[in-house]
């Protein structure tokens, strides 16, 4: 019981904003609500939300490495990509009888994982810093969609799974759960949407709490300052290496998901329009926050989708401006601002004693 | 045999004069003020553009060049001014805030010009060679790095904004102390830089197709360049286009492109890791 509850405070800690009463109960209306959707909402409805969640954990991963670690990772897109093209060839290889595709989706996860630690190994105890990490992981994303590009050739398949070059993969198989006699469950529309869901409030859930651990503070205190963190005896070259990993395995969810959700996975996710999208998200959530760039990032995309009837680069000259406005007059994010705004004006309700319950709700929510 | 080492001189001087043109603007730029400027690619393009348009016009093809550089240079200075200018204090944010102008460059191109226009044909013709046929204009490319290296030593040890430069490199403080107008270098820096990937991309537009994301076709030689070359751009950017000249040439002869353009990624891992200042940083210390 004691663990639990330490545990639970963990979930609430100082390196995580939306602390009280009023930020959890939201949540769980949020969670409630999202989770009955299918219910009432039409399909392409729920097929949209799907999308909108698959996303955010690139974005969450960006926020622990630049927001808490202050690592400029511009190539986040090299694992999504390379967790998406994992998937497509060795589901394609392997089918999708017997639950099989799981291995697929394991193996998706793992590999981005893996090259995330062996570049972050060569970069941080290589010594390369600041500015430089950002170049060298914008060229890694760069060359991998340079590399996929030029894959369109029929040399270029791995087993039965062809590359498609320019063109990039697609029919493979979306992920299924065996059932004992029956039918196989087939991971599409709602059940695929609860899949999601499930797993962006675990993941999510599981962030705060890595963040508000020793961990997380040693993150905060490598950010601020690194050679005073390593004066004070920590390996910050490891921590930086396992922040890195981390963030590489998060942006291969995003990347696995995305590649079944759509059943496709081309080498522009991986080009450099794509690569600034999760730095406009996080970004425009403030960094610095796991709550905040997850609404940022599900709000822009929304945005973007909305604007894209129009054509993608409408949107994509959107996003260009947010960015460019967040660095230069919101540094801080877009969320928190609107939520103290909205905070303020609660609170200036006339009658004093509803005032006064709702400012201190406002402090909890901020 | 005498064919293949001509054809392999002819590609490397080719690489060269590519790494070179792509890297100096950011070269400059990185050099003097730390800041990696990601809407470099897109200065190349706006370069390239102005020149297919103004030549496409009847403007003859050397001044639609420097009608690019010119007008690149000019949105650099504006772009120092309205946003970099204001975020000195803050590197990353800066480099951020050049990747929201490359995104808003280039999809705002699409827009506006729609995805591709009508290139220029390559200028004066071709001649052959121990039975190898080359490009007069590629010839000449690698002539013209090596003069844009030459003027830009010469701008930064013989005039007086060289020196007002080189002294706010070292000191700022001390400089604006001395007088300087800092804010005026930097400003004129970035102009500079900007210009001269204007002129990149006026140089190579009659050679390639002029698309609004052609700025992605340069960046990734441009850092590699930057990187291994160091943060002293008159001394770094010549040895270290030619040392990668050399490995990407002969992977690429080897094995193919690919692999010529990962050997390029691998080698600046491999000069970070023994040489974090790039190849300037080692060269100045040992001459000391």
């Amino acid at each position: 019981m004691n663990t639990l509850t330490r545990a639970l405070k963990r979930l609430n800690g100082t390196q995580t904003l939306g602390r009280g009463r009023a930020f959890w109960s939201s949540f769980a209306v949020t969670a409630v609500v999202l989770t009955l959707a299918p219910a009432f909402a039409e399909s392409y409805i729920v097929n949209n939300l799907a999308y909108f969640l698959l996303w955010p954990f690139m974005a969450l991963g960006l926020s622990l490495i630049w927001g808490h670690a202050g690592i400029l990772s511009f190539g986040q897109t090299a694992f999504f990509g390379l967790a998406g093209y994992s998937y497509g060839v060795i589901s394609i290889n392997l089918g999708d009888a017997n639950g099989l595709t799981w291995v697929a989706f394991a193996a998706a996860l793992i590999l981005p994982t893996l090259l995330a630690a062996v570049v972050g190994y060569f970069m941080f105890y290589g010594g390369v810093r600041d500015v430089f990490v950002g170049i060298v992981t914008l060229s890694i994303t760069l060359v991998m969609e340079t590399f996929m590009a030029q894959t369109a050739g029929p040399e270029w398949a791995i087993g039965t799974a062809r590359l498609n070059g320019f063109n990039g993969m697609s029919n493979m198989p979306p992920l299924t759960v065996p059932w004992f006699g029956g039918e196989a469950l087939v991971l599409e529309g709602t059940p695929f949407y609860w899949f999601v869901l499930a797993l962006a409030l675990v993941v999510y859930l599981a962030l705060r709490w890595l963040v508000n651990s020793r961990f997380g503070n040693v993150l905060v205190a490598i950010r601020e300052n690194p050679d005073r963190a390593e004066m004070l005896g920590y390996n910050v070259r490891l921590y930086q290496l396992a922040v890195f990993a981390i963030g590489g395995a998060l942006a291969g969810i995003s990347g696995v998901l995305y590649t079944t959700w759509g059943s496709y996975i081309t080498p522009s996710s991986m080009g450099l329009t794509a690569a600034a999208l999760p730095i406009v998200w996080t970004a425009a959530g403030g960094r610095k926050d796991i709550t905040t760039t997850f609404i940022a990032t599900v709000f822009l995309l929304w945005l973007s989708q909305t604007l894209a009837v129009r054509g993608a680069q409408y949107a994509l000259v959107l996003m260009g401006a947010i960015l460019l406005g967040v660095v230069l007059v919101a540094p801080d994010g877009l969320v928190l601002p609107v939520v103290r705004a909205v905070g303020r004006l609660v609170a200036r309700k006339p009658r004093s004693d509803t005032a006064a319950d709702a400012r201190a709700a406002s402090q909890e929510v901020a | 045999m005498l064919a293949t080492v001509i054809g392999f001189a002819y590609q490397i001087a080719d690489t060269f004069a590519f790494l070179v043109l792509a890297s100096v603007g950011l070269a400059i730029i990185f050099g003097m003020m730390g800041v990696i400027n990601l809407a470099h690619g897109e200065f190349i393009m706006c370069g390239a553009y102005l020149t297919v348009l103004t030549a496409r016009a009847g403007l003859p093809l050397p001044v639609a060049m420097l009608l690019g550089a010119l007008v690149a240079g000019v949105i650099g200075m504006l772009l120092e001014y309205f946003v970099i200018r204001r975020l000195y204090a803050r590197l990353f944010d800066s480099i951020v805030a050049t990747w929201a102008v490359s995104l808003i460059a280039t999809q705002g191109m699409l827009i506006v010009v729609g995805p591709s226009i009508e290139g220029l044909k390559t200028p004066f013709g071709s001649f052959e060679l121990a039975g190898l046929s080359f490009s007069w204009y590629r010839v000449l490319l690698p002539i013209v790095a090596l003069a844009i290296l030459g003027g830009i030593y010469w701008i930064f040890i013989r005039t007086q904004f060289g020196v007002h430069a080189r002294a706010t490199i070292q000191d700022p403080a001390m400089a604006r102390a001395l007088g300087v107008d800092t804010d005026r270098v930097y400003a004129l820096t970035f102009g500079l830089g900007s210009a001269l990937a204007g002129l990149t991309g006026a140089l190579y537009a009659p050679t390639m197709t002029t698309v609004p994301t052609m700025g992605s076709a340069f960046i990734v030689q441009s850092f590699v360049t930057v990187v291994v070359g160091g943060a002293d751009v008159l001394l770094g950017a010549a040895p270290a286009a030619a040392l990668l000249a050399f490995i990407q040439s002969l992977l690429t002869a080897s094995y193919g492109q690919l692999i010529g353009q990962m050997g390029l990624l691998i080698t600046v891992i491999v000069v970070v890791r023994m040489l974090p200042k790039g190849l300037s940083g080692w060269m100045l210390r040992r001459s000391e």
